[in-house]
Protein backbone atom coordinates (compact mmCIF):
# COMPACT_ATOMS: atom_id res chain seq x y z
CA UNK A 1 0.00 0.00 0.00
CA UNK A 2 1.48 3.39 -0.93
CA UNK A 3 2.10 5.59 2.08
CA UNK A 4 0.51 9.03 2.13
CA UNK A 5 2.52 12.17 1.52
CA UNK A 6 2.70 12.61 5.26
CA UNK A 7 5.63 10.23 5.36
CA UNK A 8 7.61 12.58 3.15
CA UNK A 9 6.69 15.88 4.81
CA UNK A 10 6.73 14.99 8.49
CA UNK A 11 10.14 14.07 9.89
CA UNK A 12 8.77 11.84 12.68
CA UNK A 13 6.61 9.93 10.22
CA UNK A 14 9.49 9.70 7.73
CA UNK A 15 11.71 8.11 10.37
CA UNK A 16 9.10 5.38 10.86
CA UNK A 17 8.12 4.98 7.20
CA UNK A 18 9.73 1.56 6.78
CA UNK A 19 7.70 0.10 9.69
CA UNK A 20 4.43 1.95 9.20
CA UNK A 21 1.42 0.60 7.37
CA UNK A 22 -0.40 3.93 7.28
CA UNK A 23 -0.57 7.24 9.11
CA UNK A 24 -2.50 10.47 9.41
CA UNK A 25 -2.26 13.97 10.81
CA UNK A 26 -5.67 15.01 12.08
CA UNK A 27 -6.58 17.86 14.45
CA UNK A 28 -2.87 18.45 14.89
CA UNK A 29 -2.28 14.96 16.22
CA UNK A 30 0.03 12.55 14.43
CA UNK A 31 -1.05 8.91 14.28
CA UNK A 32 1.12 6.17 12.85
CA UNK A 33 -0.05 2.62 12.38
CA UNK A 34 2.45 -0.15 12.81
CA UNK A 35 1.91 -3.83 12.16
CA UNK A 36 1.96 -5.78 15.45
CA UNK A 37 5.04 -7.76 14.38
CA UNK A 38 7.13 -4.58 14.27
CA UNK A 39 5.82 -2.91 17.40
CA UNK A 40 8.84 -3.61 19.58
CA UNK A 41 11.27 -2.27 17.00
CA UNK A 42 9.10 0.77 16.39
CA UNK A 43 8.79 1.65 20.08
CA UNK A 44 12.50 1.15 20.57
CA UNK A 45 13.26 3.51 17.71
CA UNK A 46 10.70 6.04 18.95
CA UNK A 47 12.29 6.14 22.37
CA UNK A 48 15.99 5.96 21.58
CA UNK A 49 16.29 7.61 18.15
CA UNK A 50 13.35 10.01 18.01
CA UNK A 51 13.48 11.09 21.66
CA UNK A 52 9.90 10.29 22.71
CA UNK A 53 11.02 9.28 26.17
CA UNK A 54 7.69 9.20 28.02
CA UNK A 55 4.91 6.69 27.58
CA UNK A 56 1.76 8.57 28.49
CA UNK A 57 -0.77 5.79 28.08
CA UNK A 58 -1.53 2.47 26.47
CA UNK A 59 -5.09 1.57 25.73
CA UNK A 60 -7.27 -0.58 23.53
CA UNK A 61 -10.16 0.00 21.17
CA UNK A 62 -12.60 -2.68 20.08
CA UNK A 63 -13.72 -2.28 16.44
CA UNK A 64 -16.10 -5.25 16.57
CA UNK A 65 -17.21 -6.68 14.10
CA UNK A 66 -14.39 -5.31 11.91
CA UNK A 67 -11.35 -7.56 11.59
CA UNK A 68 -8.59 -7.10 12.81
CA UNK A 69 -10.79 -6.39 15.76
CA UNK A 70 -8.60 -4.67 18.34
CA UNK A 71 -6.46 -1.57 18.20
CA UNK A 72 -3.71 -1.15 20.77
CA UNK A 73 -2.98 2.56 21.06
CA UNK A 74 0.20 4.03 22.55
CA UNK A 75 0.57 7.72 23.37
CA UNK A 76 4.15 8.87 23.75
CA UNK A 77 5.62 12.28 24.48
CA UNK A 78 9.05 13.84 24.33
CA UNK A 79 9.94 15.78 27.47
CA UNK A 80 12.37 18.02 25.56
CA UNK A 81 10.27 19.08 22.57
CA UNK A 82 6.92 18.32 24.34
CA UNK A 83 5.72 16.73 21.11
CA UNK A 84 3.20 13.90 21.22
CA UNK A 85 2.75 10.91 18.99
CA UNK A 86 0.12 8.21 18.73
CA UNK A 87 1.10 4.71 17.66
CA UNK A 88 -1.52 2.14 16.72
CA UNK A 89 -1.30 -1.57 16.13
CA UNK A 90 -4.23 -3.66 14.93
CA UNK A 91 -4.59 -7.06 16.53
CA UNK A 92 -6.87 -9.85 15.33
CA UNK A 93 -9.90 -10.90 17.35
CA UNK A 94 -9.23 -14.66 17.15
CA UNK A 95 -5.87 -14.56 18.82
CA UNK A 96 -5.31 -11.13 20.33
CA UNK A 97 -1.60 -11.08 21.05
CA UNK A 98 1.08 -8.43 20.73
CA UNK A 99 4.63 -7.95 21.94
CA UNK A 100 4.83 -6.12 25.26
CA UNK A 101 6.30 -2.63 25.45
CA UNK A 102 7.73 -3.27 28.93
CA UNK A 103 11.34 -3.83 27.80
CA UNK A 104 11.29 -0.34 26.25
CA UNK A 105 9.03 1.60 28.63
CA UNK A 106 8.66 0.19 32.14
CA UNK A 107 5.49 2.26 32.56
CA UNK A 108 3.78 -0.10 30.10
CA UNK A 109 3.57 -2.73 32.86
CA UNK A 110 0.33 -1.55 34.45
CA UNK A 111 -1.04 0.07 31.29
CA UNK A 112 -0.84 -3.23 29.43
CA UNK A 113 -2.31 -5.17 32.31
CA UNK A 114 -5.27 -2.80 32.14
CA UNK A 115 -5.70 -3.46 28.41
CA UNK A 116 -5.54 -7.20 29.09
CA UNK A 117 -8.07 -6.83 31.88
CA UNK A 118 -10.62 -4.91 29.81
CA UNK A 119 -10.06 -6.24 26.27
CA UNK A 120 -8.36 -9.59 26.67
CA UNK A 121 -5.39 -8.64 24.51
CA UNK A 122 -2.38 -10.65 25.72
CA UNK A 123 1.02 -9.00 25.79
CA UNK A 124 3.88 -11.40 25.11
CA UNK A 125 6.98 -11.24 27.31
CA UNK A 126 5.13 -9.12 29.86
CA UNK A 127 6.59 -9.74 33.35
CA UNK A 128 3.23 -10.02 35.12
CA UNK A 129 0.39 -10.64 32.66
CA UNK A 130 -2.77 -10.85 34.77
CA UNK A 131 -5.83 -8.81 35.62
CA UNK A 132 -5.25 -5.53 37.44
CA UNK A 133 -8.63 -3.92 38.29
CA UNK A 134 -11.09 -6.81 38.18
CA UNK A 135 -10.92 -9.92 40.35
CA UNK A 136 -8.85 -12.78 38.93
CA UNK A 137 -11.93 -15.01 38.52
CA UNK A 138 -13.94 -12.43 36.57
CA UNK A 139 -15.39 -13.82 33.35
CA UNK A 140 -15.23 -11.81 30.15
CA UNK A 141 -13.60 -8.57 29.13
CA UNK A 142 -15.88 -5.63 29.93
CA UNK A 143 -14.72 -3.00 27.44
CA UNK A 144 -15.37 -5.29 24.47
CA UNK A 145 -18.32 -4.10 22.45
CA UNK A 146 -20.16 -7.41 22.84
CA UNK A 147 -20.08 -7.11 26.65
CA UNK A 148 -23.33 -5.55 27.91
CA UNK A 149 -23.37 -2.25 29.81
CA UNK A 150 -26.03 -3.51 32.22
CA UNK A 151 -26.72 -7.04 33.43
CA UNK A 152 -24.31 -9.76 34.39
CA UNK A 153 -24.50 -12.22 31.50
CA UNK A 154 -21.66 -12.07 29.02
CA UNK B 1 12.95 -9.64 38.50
CA UNK B 2 11.96 -6.52 40.38
CA UNK B 3 14.78 -4.56 38.82
CA UNK B 4 14.02 -5.78 35.31
CA UNK B 5 10.32 -5.03 35.32
CA UNK B 6 10.47 -2.01 37.59
CA UNK B 7 7.16 -2.89 39.17
CA UNK B 8 7.05 -5.64 41.76
CA UNK B 9 4.06 -7.96 41.63
CA UNK B 10 2.20 -9.36 44.60
CA UNK B 11 3.02 -12.90 43.51
CA UNK B 12 6.70 -12.07 43.55
CA UNK B 13 6.52 -10.91 47.15
CA UNK B 14 4.73 -14.09 48.17
CA UNK B 15 7.18 -16.34 46.30
CA UNK B 16 10.12 -14.48 47.73
CA UNK B 17 8.68 -14.91 51.20
CA UNK B 18 8.18 -18.65 50.68
CA UNK B 19 11.80 -18.92 49.67
CA UNK B 20 12.97 -17.12 52.80
CA UNK B 21 10.58 -19.13 54.94
CA UNK B 22 12.15 -22.40 53.87
CA UNK B 23 15.72 -21.23 54.23
CA UNK B 24 17.45 -21.81 57.57
CA UNK B 25 17.39 -18.83 59.91
CA UNK B 26 14.69 -16.97 57.94
CA UNK B 27 13.99 -13.51 59.21
CA UNK B 28 11.50 -11.81 56.92
CA UNK B 29 7.76 -11.38 57.21
CA UNK B 30 5.01 -10.22 54.88
CA UNK B 31 2.80 -7.39 56.05
CA UNK B 32 -0.49 -6.46 54.42
CA UNK B 33 -0.98 -2.71 54.52
CA UNK B 34 -4.50 -1.85 53.51
CA UNK B 35 -6.94 -1.97 51.78
CA UNK B 36 -8.50 -0.32 54.84
CA UNK B 37 -5.43 1.45 56.15
CA UNK B 38 -6.20 5.10 56.96
CA UNK B 39 -3.03 6.51 55.42
CA UNK B 40 -3.53 4.81 52.06
CA UNK B 41 -6.30 7.40 51.47
CA UNK B 42 -8.79 5.06 49.96
CA UNK B 43 -8.53 1.42 49.19
CA UNK B 44 -4.97 0.67 48.22
CA UNK B 45 -3.44 -2.60 49.33
CA UNK B 46 0.30 -2.81 49.75
CA UNK B 47 2.15 -6.06 50.30
CA UNK B 48 5.34 -5.37 52.17
CA UNK B 49 8.06 -7.91 52.77
CA UNK B 50 9.98 -6.84 55.83
CA UNK B 51 13.33 -7.68 57.32
CA UNK B 52 12.92 -6.14 60.75
CA UNK B 53 11.79 -2.62 59.92
CA UNK B 54 13.37 -2.52 56.48
CA UNK B 55 11.23 -3.08 53.40
CA UNK B 56 12.77 -5.62 51.07
CA UNK B 57 9.95 -5.71 48.58
CA UNK B 58 6.72 -3.83 48.08
CA UNK B 59 3.84 -4.58 45.75
CA UNK B 60 0.78 -2.38 45.31
CA UNK B 61 -2.55 -4.06 44.57
CA UNK B 62 -5.26 -1.85 43.10
CA UNK B 63 -8.74 -2.20 41.67
CA UNK B 64 -10.87 -2.09 44.81
CA UNK B 65 -12.56 1.11 43.63
CA UNK B 66 -13.07 0.15 40.00
CA UNK B 67 -16.41 1.52 38.81
CA UNK B 68 -16.35 0.88 35.06
CA UNK B 69 -16.57 4.54 34.15
CA UNK B 70 -14.91 4.02 30.76
CA UNK B 71 -17.65 1.56 29.78
CA UNK B 72 -20.32 3.89 31.10
CA UNK B 73 -19.14 6.72 28.81
CA UNK B 74 -20.07 4.60 25.81
CA UNK B 75 -23.68 4.38 26.99
CA UNK B 76 -24.15 8.11 27.64
CA UNK B 77 -24.45 11.05 25.28
CA UNK B 78 -21.51 13.45 25.17
CA UNK B 79 -23.11 16.01 27.48
CA UNK B 80 -24.23 13.36 30.00
CA UNK B 81 -20.65 12.10 30.16
CA UNK B 82 -19.58 15.28 31.96
CA UNK B 83 -21.20 14.07 35.17
CA UNK B 84 -19.12 10.89 35.12
CA UNK B 85 -15.87 12.82 34.98
CA UNK B 86 -16.57 14.42 38.37
CA UNK B 87 -16.54 11.02 39.96
CA UNK B 88 -13.19 9.87 38.59
CA UNK B 89 -10.90 12.10 40.62
CA UNK B 90 -13.26 13.28 43.31
CA UNK B 91 -10.82 15.81 44.71
CA UNK B 92 -10.40 17.60 41.39
CA UNK B 93 -13.80 17.40 39.67
CA UNK B 94 -13.45 20.60 37.68
CA UNK B 95 -10.09 19.59 36.19
CA UNK B 96 -11.73 16.42 34.93
CA UNK B 97 -14.73 18.31 33.55
CA UNK B 98 -12.29 20.55 31.73
CA UNK B 99 -10.28 17.86 29.97
CA UNK B 100 -13.43 16.03 28.86
CA UNK B 101 -15.03 19.20 27.51
CA UNK B 102 -11.83 20.27 25.75
CA UNK B 103 -11.59 16.89 24.04
CA UNK B 104 -15.18 17.01 22.81
CA UNK B 105 -14.85 20.65 21.78
CA UNK B 106 -11.74 19.85 19.76
CA UNK B 107 -13.67 17.18 17.85
CA UNK B 108 -16.58 19.57 17.33
CA UNK B 109 -14.32 22.48 16.39
CA UNK B 110 -16.09 24.77 18.86
CA UNK B 111 -14.83 28.24 19.69
CA UNK B 112 -15.28 28.97 23.39
CA UNK B 113 -15.92 32.61 24.38
CA UNK B 114 -13.21 34.32 26.49
CA UNK B 115 -15.44 34.69 29.55
CA UNK B 116 -15.98 30.94 29.71
CA UNK B 117 -12.28 30.28 29.21
CA UNK B 118 -11.22 32.64 32.00
CA UNK B 119 -13.84 31.18 34.32
CA UNK B 120 -12.56 27.71 33.52
CA UNK B 121 -9.00 28.74 34.35
CA UNK B 122 -10.09 30.40 37.58
CA UNK B 123 -12.14 27.44 38.78
CA UNK B 124 -9.53 24.90 37.67
CA UNK B 125 -6.96 26.72 39.79
CA UNK B 126 -9.36 26.83 42.75
CA UNK B 127 -9.68 23.08 42.24
CA UNK B 128 -5.90 22.79 42.44
CA UNK B 129 -5.94 24.69 45.74
CA UNK B 130 -8.79 22.52 46.99
CA UNK B 131 -6.93 19.34 46.13
CA UNK B 132 -3.60 20.53 47.53
CA UNK B 133 -5.32 21.58 50.76
CA UNK B 134 -6.81 18.13 51.25
CA UNK B 135 -3.41 16.65 50.44
CA UNK B 136 -1.58 18.91 52.90
CA UNK B 137 -4.06 18.28 55.71
CA UNK B 138 -4.09 14.51 55.35
CA UNK B 139 -0.36 14.25 54.67
CA UNK B 140 0.34 16.19 57.86
CA UNK B 141 -2.13 14.10 59.87
CA UNK B 142 -0.43 10.92 58.62
CA UNK B 143 2.89 12.16 59.90
CA UNK B 144 1.38 13.27 63.20
CA UNK B 145 0.72 17.00 62.87
CA UNK B 146 -2.96 16.98 63.75
CA UNK B 147 -3.86 20.67 63.71
CA UNK B 148 -2.76 21.42 60.13
CA UNK B 149 -5.75 19.42 58.96
CA UNK B 150 -8.16 21.82 60.67
CA UNK B 151 -6.47 24.88 59.17
CA UNK B 152 -6.52 23.37 55.67
CA UNK B 153 -10.15 22.37 55.83
CA UNK B 154 -11.11 25.88 56.98
CA UNK B 155 -9.84 27.29 53.66
CA UNK B 156 -11.18 24.33 51.69
CA UNK B 157 -14.62 25.21 52.99
CA UNK B 158 -14.30 28.68 51.44
CA UNK B 159 -13.41 27.12 48.10
CA UNK B 160 -16.30 24.65 48.26
CA UNK B 161 -18.64 27.57 48.98
CA UNK B 162 -17.38 29.29 45.84
CA UNK B 163 -18.05 26.09 43.87
CA UNK B 164 -21.51 25.90 45.36
CA UNK B 165 -22.17 29.49 44.43
CA UNK B 166 -21.22 28.86 40.80
CA UNK B 167 -22.69 25.44 40.21
CA UNK B 168 -25.03 24.62 43.09
CA UNK B 169 -22.79 21.72 44.11
CA UNK B 170 -19.88 21.53 46.50
CA UNK B 171 -18.03 18.57 45.05
CA UNK B 172 -19.62 16.96 41.99
CA UNK B 173 -19.92 20.28 40.21
CA UNK B 174 -20.26 19.38 36.49
CA UNK B 175 -20.03 23.12 35.90
CA UNK B 176 -18.06 22.99 32.66
CA UNK B 177 -20.16 21.73 29.77
CA UNK B 178 -19.32 21.06 26.18
CA UNK B 179 -19.67 24.51 24.65
CA UNK B 180 -18.98 26.60 27.74
CA UNK B 181 -20.36 26.75 31.25
CA UNK B 182 -23.51 25.22 32.68
CA UNK B 183 -24.82 28.48 34.13
CA UNK B 184 -23.99 32.18 33.88
CA UNK B 185 -21.95 33.71 36.68
CA UNK B 186 -23.80 34.03 39.98
CA UNK B 187 -24.43 37.44 41.46
CA UNK B 188 -21.72 38.68 43.80
CA UNK B 189 -19.11 36.06 42.94
CA UNK B 190 -16.35 38.67 42.54
CA UNK B 191 -16.46 39.64 46.20
CA UNK B 192 -16.37 36.02 47.36
CA UNK B 193 -13.38 35.15 45.17
CA UNK B 194 -11.62 38.44 45.98
CA UNK B 195 -12.01 37.89 49.72
CA UNK B 196 -10.52 34.46 49.27
CA UNK B 197 -7.46 35.45 47.21
CA UNK B 198 -6.83 38.39 49.56
CA UNK B 199 -6.66 36.19 52.63
CA UNK B 200 -5.18 33.01 51.17
CA UNK B 201 -1.46 33.95 50.86
CA UNK B 202 -1.41 34.72 54.59
CA UNK B 203 -3.04 31.34 55.23
CA UNK B 204 -0.25 29.60 53.30
CA UNK B 205 2.18 31.46 55.58
CA UNK B 206 0.31 29.95 58.50
CA UNK B 207 0.77 26.41 57.18
CA UNK B 208 4.44 27.12 56.62
CA UNK B 209 4.74 28.41 60.17
CA UNK B 210 3.25 25.16 61.42
CA UNK B 211 5.37 22.85 59.29
CA UNK B 212 8.34 24.23 57.36
CA UNK B 213 10.65 24.92 60.28
CA UNK B 214 9.19 22.21 62.48
CA UNK B 215 11.97 19.81 63.44
CA UNK B 216 9.68 16.77 63.64
CA UNK B 217 8.27 17.54 60.20
CA UNK B 218 11.75 17.99 58.76
CA UNK B 219 12.97 14.82 60.42
CA UNK B 220 10.12 12.80 58.96
CA UNK B 221 10.27 14.24 55.44
CA UNK B 222 13.83 15.30 54.59
CA UNK B 223 15.86 12.67 52.75
CA UNK B 224 12.85 10.34 52.58
CA UNK B 225 11.14 8.90 49.51
CA UNK B 226 13.89 9.41 46.96
CA UNK B 227 13.40 8.12 43.43
CA UNK B 228 15.59 9.08 40.48
CA UNK B 229 14.21 11.25 37.70
CA UNK B 230 15.00 8.57 35.10
CA UNK B 231 12.98 6.00 37.04
CA UNK B 232 10.07 8.41 37.36
CA UNK B 233 9.97 9.22 33.65
CA UNK B 234 10.24 5.57 32.75
CA UNK B 235 7.51 4.52 35.19
CA UNK B 236 4.99 7.13 34.07
CA UNK B 237 5.12 9.61 36.94
CA UNK B 238 3.87 13.15 36.22
CA UNK B 239 2.99 16.30 38.10
CA UNK B 240 4.54 17.82 41.24
CA UNK B 241 6.71 14.74 41.83
CA UNK B 242 8.57 15.30 38.56
CA UNK B 243 8.88 19.00 39.24
CA UNK B 244 10.34 18.28 42.66
CA UNK B 245 13.03 16.30 40.82
CA UNK B 246 13.94 19.26 38.64
CA UNK B 247 11.98 18.65 35.43
CA UNK B 248 9.67 21.62 34.71
CA UNK B 249 7.04 19.56 32.88
CA UNK B 250 3.74 21.41 33.12
CA UNK B 251 1.10 21.15 30.40
CA UNK B 252 -0.23 24.60 31.32
CA UNK B 253 3.05 25.99 29.93
CA UNK B 254 3.96 23.34 27.34
CA UNK B 255 0.66 23.15 25.49
CA UNK B 256 -1.54 25.94 26.90
CA UNK B 257 -5.25 25.17 26.87
CA UNK B 258 -8.25 27.30 27.76
CA UNK B 259 -6.21 30.56 27.44
CA UNK B 260 -3.52 29.69 30.02
CA UNK B 261 -1.05 31.45 27.70
CA UNK B 262 -2.59 34.77 28.79
CA UNK B 263 -1.66 34.26 32.44
CA UNK B 264 1.60 35.06 34.12
CA UNK B 265 2.79 32.34 36.49
CA UNK B 266 5.88 30.30 37.26
CA UNK B 267 6.38 26.55 37.39
CA UNK B 268 8.20 25.92 40.66
CA UNK B 269 10.88 23.23 40.57
CA UNK B 270 13.38 21.81 43.00
CA UNK B 271 16.22 19.35 42.62
CA UNK B 272 16.17 17.87 46.13
CA UNK B 273 13.62 15.21 45.19
CA UNK B 274 12.45 14.06 48.62
CA UNK B 275 9.17 14.26 50.51
CA UNK B 276 10.06 17.68 51.89
CA UNK B 277 10.81 19.03 48.40
CA UNK B 278 7.43 17.79 47.15
CA UNK B 279 5.78 19.56 50.07
CA UNK B 280 7.58 22.80 49.19
CA UNK B 281 6.71 22.48 45.50
CA UNK B 282 3.02 22.07 46.27
CA UNK B 283 3.01 25.04 48.64
CA UNK B 284 4.66 27.19 45.96
CA UNK B 285 2.14 25.91 43.43
CA UNK B 286 -0.61 27.10 45.75
CA UNK B 287 0.93 30.59 45.73
CA UNK B 288 1.18 30.53 41.94
CA UNK B 289 -2.42 29.36 41.61
CA UNK B 290 -3.54 32.24 43.81
CA UNK B 291 -1.76 34.59 41.39
CA UNK B 292 -3.61 33.03 38.44
CA UNK B 293 -6.97 33.30 40.21
CA UNK B 294 -6.34 36.98 40.93
CA UNK B 295 -5.44 37.63 37.28
CA UNK B 296 -8.57 35.83 36.12
CA UNK B 297 -10.69 37.78 38.57
CA UNK B 298 -9.27 41.15 37.57
CA UNK B 299 -9.15 40.49 33.84
CA UNK B 300 -12.48 38.67 33.52
CA UNK B 301 -13.80 39.52 30.04
CA UNK B 302 -17.45 40.22 29.40
CA UNK B 303 -19.63 38.29 27.00
CA UNK B 304 -21.51 35.06 26.80
CA UNK B 305 -20.83 32.06 28.99
CA UNK B 306 -21.57 29.65 26.16
CA UNK B 307 -20.42 29.25 22.58
CA UNK B 308 -22.66 30.33 19.73
CA UNK B 309 -23.61 26.81 18.68
CA UNK B 310 -27.39 26.37 18.71
CA UNK B 311 -27.38 22.63 18.08
CA UNK B 312 -24.99 21.91 20.94
CA UNK B 313 -25.57 24.29 23.85
CA UNK B 314 -29.00 24.50 25.42
CA UNK B 315 -30.96 27.61 24.38
CA UNK B 316 -31.83 30.41 26.73
CA UNK B 317 -35.03 29.80 28.77
CA UNK B 318 -36.56 33.09 27.63
CA UNK B 319 -35.96 32.28 23.96
CA UNK B 320 -37.58 28.89 24.42
CA UNK B 321 -40.82 30.60 25.38
CA UNK B 322 -40.85 32.88 22.37
CA UNK B 323 -39.00 31.12 19.54
CA UNK B 324 -40.01 27.86 17.93
CA UNK B 325 -36.43 27.03 16.82
CA UNK B 326 -35.09 27.35 20.35
CA UNK B 327 -37.73 24.95 21.61
CA UNK B 328 -36.91 22.43 18.88
CA UNK B 329 -33.19 22.63 19.62
CA UNK B 330 -33.86 22.15 23.32
CA UNK B 331 -36.00 19.11 22.66
CA UNK B 332 -33.48 17.56 20.32
CA UNK B 333 -30.44 18.18 22.54
CA UNK B 334 -32.16 16.80 25.63
CA UNK B 335 -33.78 13.75 24.02
CA UNK B 336 -31.11 12.56 21.61
CA UNK B 337 -28.00 14.68 22.15
CA UNK B 338 -25.86 16.09 19.38
CA UNK B 339 -23.71 14.38 16.79
CA UNK B 340 -19.95 14.76 16.99
CA UNK B 341 -17.88 14.45 13.79
CA UNK B 342 -15.94 11.19 13.53
CA UNK B 343 -12.34 11.36 14.66
CA UNK B 344 -10.08 10.82 17.61
CA UNK B 345 -8.35 13.16 19.99
CA UNK B 346 -6.01 12.85 22.97
CA UNK B 347 -6.45 15.90 25.16
CA UNK B 348 -4.22 16.39 28.18
CA UNK B 349 -4.28 18.96 30.95
CA UNK B 350 -2.33 19.53 34.15
CA UNK B 351 -4.48 18.39 37.04
CA UNK B 352 -3.34 18.88 40.67
CA UNK B 353 -1.78 15.40 40.49
CA UNK B 354 -0.21 15.52 37.06
CA UNK B 355 -1.18 14.70 33.51
CA UNK B 356 -4.82 13.80 32.90
CA UNK B 357 -5.39 12.47 29.43
CA UNK B 358 -8.74 11.98 27.76
CA UNK B 359 -8.60 9.87 24.60
CA UNK B 360 -11.92 10.28 22.87
CA UNK B 361 -13.00 8.46 19.74
CA UNK B 362 -16.13 9.50 17.93
CA UNK B 363 -17.84 7.51 15.20
CA UNK B 364 -20.16 10.35 14.24
CA UNK B 365 -23.05 9.41 16.53
CA UNK B 366 -24.42 11.02 19.70
CA UNK B 367 -22.42 8.81 22.04
CA UNK B 368 -18.64 8.45 22.22
CA UNK B 369 -17.33 5.26 20.63
CA UNK B 370 -14.63 5.02 23.25
CA UNK B 371 -13.30 7.25 26.05
CA UNK B 372 -10.04 6.30 27.70
CA UNK B 373 -9.00 8.09 30.84
CA UNK B 374 -5.33 8.42 31.62
CA UNK B 375 -5.37 9.17 35.33
CA UNK B 376 -2.27 10.71 36.86
CA UNK B 377 -2.60 8.64 40.04
CA UNK B 378 -2.45 5.42 38.03
CA UNK B 379 0.89 6.32 36.50
CA UNK B 380 2.26 7.71 39.75
CA UNK B 381 1.30 4.67 41.84
CA UNK B 382 3.39 2.39 39.63
CA UNK B 383 6.52 3.91 41.10
CA UNK B 384 5.68 2.93 44.71
CA UNK B 385 8.05 -0.06 44.88
CA UNK B 386 10.93 2.07 43.60
CA UNK B 387 10.06 4.73 46.14
CA UNK B 388 9.92 2.61 49.27
CA UNK B 389 11.98 -0.53 48.72
CA UNK B 390 15.00 -0.41 50.99
CA UNK B 391 13.56 2.22 53.33
CA UNK B 392 12.05 1.89 56.80
CA UNK B 393 8.40 1.05 57.36
CA UNK B 394 7.70 4.36 59.09
CA UNK B 395 8.80 6.19 55.93
CA UNK B 396 6.20 4.39 53.81
CA UNK B 397 3.50 6.67 55.18
CA UNK B 398 5.47 9.81 54.38
CA UNK B 399 6.43 8.56 50.91
CA UNK B 400 2.88 7.53 50.04
CA UNK B 401 1.53 10.85 51.27
CA UNK B 402 3.99 12.76 49.10
CA UNK B 403 2.57 11.13 45.95
CA UNK B 404 -0.91 12.54 46.53
CA UNK B 405 -2.86 9.84 44.76
CA UNK B 406 -6.62 9.41 44.63
CA UNK B 407 -7.82 5.84 44.32
CA UNK B 408 -10.91 6.83 42.35
CA UNK B 409 -8.56 8.20 39.73
CA UNK B 410 -6.37 5.10 39.82
CA UNK B 411 -9.11 2.51 39.48
CA UNK B 412 -11.70 4.54 37.52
Amino acid sequence: MPLPELFRDNSTAAALADLATTGKLELGELTIEISPANIHEALHRIKHKLGFNRLSSVTGVDRFPVEPRFEVVYHVQSTTTKERLRIKARVSGDNPEIESACPVFRAANWYEREVFDFFGVRFLNHPDMKRIMLPDDFEGYPLRKDFPVTGTRY
Amino acid sequence: MAIESGVTSALEVEQDYEKHLNSPGHRTMVLNMGPQHPSTHGVLRLLLELDGETILKAAPEIGYLHTGIEKEFEAKTYQQGVTLTDRIDYLAPLSNNLVYCLAAEKLLGLEIPPLAQFTRVMLAELTRLNSHLVWLGTHAIDIGAMSVFLYCFREREDILRIFEMFSGQRMMTSYFRIGGLALPHPRGWQKRVKDFVDIFPSRIDEYEELLTGNSIWMGRTKGVGFISLEDMLDLGVTGPMLRAAGLPLDIRKDAPYSSYEKFDFNVPTSTVNDVFARYQIRLQEMRESTKIIRQALEGMPSGSHQADAPGIVLPDREKMKTQMEALIYHFKIVTEGFRVPAGEVYQTIESPRGEVGCYMISDGTQKPYRVHWRGPSFGNLQSIPRLIEGTLIADVIAALGSMDFVLGDTDR
